[in-house]
């Protein structure tokens, strides 16, 4: 869901020629860059509060997550506003909203860093296959890569969770699995654009191994743009597990808190109490906001001429 | 051309293969023996063994396999475990609905987005500009799903301007002939019929149409602003044609390629999209059966319906490629 990445040989050729000083000030650069650009700031800000409310959320939620004492004071036409006790007031099944939303940040942060970790370290590895070990394997995963690219992402995640159960780590992975062949395609891009530098040329007349190439030269200058798409990935991956969530195959557990599961639960209630919808749906779209600036600015940064 | 288009369709044989394999493998991979999976809390000794032989769970994998694919040749999808229908049938039935709701975001997003994105171009770093790039930022990062209940909620409930739910007023009690909803009222010509499936579909084509609309918003300005840059403009128009032949000639012609790649990649996220925006809108499609039956782990529906999805999606991406070379011949040569 967000805005594919065109990785032409910008980067590629920009990243081939720095080796260990001019790559400090690549990256010295790149972050002059960053500071420059406003909306990269707001992006980074968003991201930071993110970050810091699910890693704070038990010292700065009131109460604990998913407490349900108040269920008394929910009826069925009634769910209370904010009080002096509750700043947003409650859900719908009688906890505090506001420790919810706080947790709910916790559990897309967790969820979505993960996720897109496995589709990163999946991807890398396809993409090393791909790039690095000539014609036949390329063939081979790219084909595979192929197969899934033809099922929409969002579907890709639903079967995955459909055949491990649901269950947290299942759609972790599950979301993983739909970036793999982003993050594949991204590397093994970056790498046949590379295989053909003069580093590279130099370092294979030099007599080293292809795999000390690949890992020690190539790998290193693919770095930028495998960054840029993580942090992109990382915005999809909080709206698939809300989407996820809101199609009843998120995590199962009532006493998580999670910005989809909530959206689903306001749904009933929505006439009445539009809180209840209006606080989880700005949370995910604020937080993929946060890393959507973020990764464009990087982006950005680190290649001026992609620059739009 | 050809040459182009017969390699191209070469490519696709692999991922159909591939795909068939991988949902082949997709049952048998289902928690507990197969069988048992796809009955669920429905299973009992005689549907097991009902199911075993109907599918043929019993006998080796390569002689499970051949008769996957001799069924899906015959266009034998197997059938609901839920309401008994076979998948094929309700796909073809459910099919038009969605089709019908694609085309109408689709639209919204072309109509609204080309349009934006050159303007934004045009006046690349003023007010109008911001205001575009910002609006289309705000576009990809809301979820449909928040949408959809957004404008439900406005539209609908608090304004009642637009129906929140269904393809049609049931009591209009309409001839379906096409199960198009639209077409089917103007071939009878119940125009009231064909109006009130319009009005219907205003709402989710919104909601499932804003992620297409700022991601063609964007790639149209970043495209329009390339080419406004490009020798070839800058010598039209000192040769004195006219700025709207300039514009159609010159900057659309060109600049509108990448924009129609994305508007083909854009139709995953529609199929994928449509499962939530009929969800919210109870919208009778595909993506409503499917939800369904991801809830109550209907696994031959939700086997079916993935693989005629990616189906339709390879499909539609392979005719994207195939217009990208009539549109620009360059393409045909690499």
């Amino acid at each position: 869901m967000t805005i594919p990445v065109d990785t032409g040989p910008g980067i590629a050729a920009f990243a081939g020629t720095a080796d260990t000083e001019q790559g400090d000030s690549l990256w010295r650069g790149a972050f002059r860059r960053l500071r420059r650009n406003p909306a990269a700031i707001i992006g980074a800000v968003i991201v930071l509060a993110f970050v810091t409310v699910a890693l704070l959320a038990p010292l700065l939620a009131p109460y604990r997550a998913a407490s349900t004492q108040w269920a008394d004071q929910v009826t069925p036409t009634t769910v209370p506003g904010p009080s002096p006790g509750h700043l947003l007031g409650l859900d719908r099944y009688g906890s505090d909203l506001y420790t919810q939303l706080l947790y709910g940040a916790r559990q897309s942060l967790i969820v979505g860093v993960v996720a897109t970790l496995i589709g990163l370290v999946a991807g890398l590895a396809l993409g090393i296959l791909a790039g690095g070990l000539g014609r036949a394997a390329d063939t081979v995963v790219m084909r595979f890569v192929d197969i899934m690219l033809s099922i929409p992402g969002l579907l890709l995640a639903v079967s995955v969770v459909a055949i491990l159960g649901q269950n947290q780590v299942s759609v972790m992975i599950a979301i993983g699995t739909a970036q793999v062949p982003i993050f594949a395609r991204l590397l093994r891009g970056s790498m046949l654009s590379q295989s053909k530098s003069d580093y590279v040329l130099a370092a294979t007349s030099l007599g080293l191994r292809r795999r000390t190439i690949v890992l020690g030269h190539v790998l290193p200058n693919s770095l930028g743009p495998t960054i840029v798409q993580a942090t992109l990935n990382l915005a999809t991956a909080i709206i698939e597990v809300a989407a996820l969530s809101f199609l009843g195959l998120g995590d199962p557990d009532p006493a998580v808190a999670e910005w989809g599961r909530m959206l689903v639960a306001a749904q009933d209630r929505f006439s009445q109490s539009p809180q209840l919808a209006f606080y989880p749906g700005f949370a995910i779209a604020l937080s993929a906001l946060g890393f959507t600036l973020l990764g464009e600015g990087l982006r950005e940064a680190l290649d001026p001429r992609q620059r739009r | 051309m050809l040459r182009f288009a017969l390699r191209r369709l070469a490519l696709m044989v692999p991922v159909l293969v591939g795909l068939s394999v991988l949902l082949f493998a997709w049952v048998r991979a289902l928690p507990g023996s197969p069988a048992r999976a796809l009955l669920g809390e429905r299973a009992t000794p005689a549907g097991i063994a009902q199911i075993n032989q109907l599918y043929g769970f019993d006998k080796s994998i390569p002689q499970q396999y051949a008769t996957y694919i001799g069924r899906l040749i015959h266009l034998d999808f197997g059938s609901s475990i839920r309401d008994g229908r076979p998948v094929f049938g309700s796909f073809v039935e459910q099919f038009p609905g969605t089709v019908e709701l694609a085309v109408a975001a689709l639209l919204f997003a072309i109509c609204l987005g080309v349009p934006l994105g050159y303007l934004a171009a045009r006046r690349q770093g003023g007010p109008v500009d911001s205001l575009v790039v910002s609006g289309s930022l705000l576009g990809v990062v809301t979820p449909v799903f928040f949408l959809g209940i957004l404008l439900k909620l406005v539209f609908a409930e608090w304004l009642h301007w637009l129906p929140t739910s269904q393809r049609q007023d049931p009591r209009i009690n309409a001839t379906h002939i096409t199960n198009f909803y639209v077409l089917d009222g103007i071939l009878t010509r119940e125009w009231n019929s064909s109006w009130d499936a319009i009005v219907h579909l205003i709402l989710p084509g919104i909601a499932l149409g804003t992620i297409p609309l700022a991601i063609i918003v964007r790639i149209t300005r970043a495209s329009v602003s390339e080419v406004l840059g490009e020798d070839y403009v800058r010598t039209a128009d000192s040769k004195g044609l006219k700025p709207s032949t300039i514009r159609r000639r010159h900057i659309m012609r060109n600049a509108l390629l990448p924009v129609v790649t994305t508007i083909g990649l854009q139709t995953g996220l529609l199929l994928s999209g449509a499962v939530l925006t009929e969800t919210v809108f109870a919208f009778n499609g595909i993506g409503a059966y499917l939800y369904t039956a991801i809830s109550q782990r209907d696994y031959p529906v939700l086997q079916g319906y993935i693989l005629f999805i990616a189906l339709i999606y390879s499909t539609i991406n392979l005719l994207v490629d195939l217009s990208y070379g009539v549109i620009d011949p360059r393409v045909r040569v690499t």
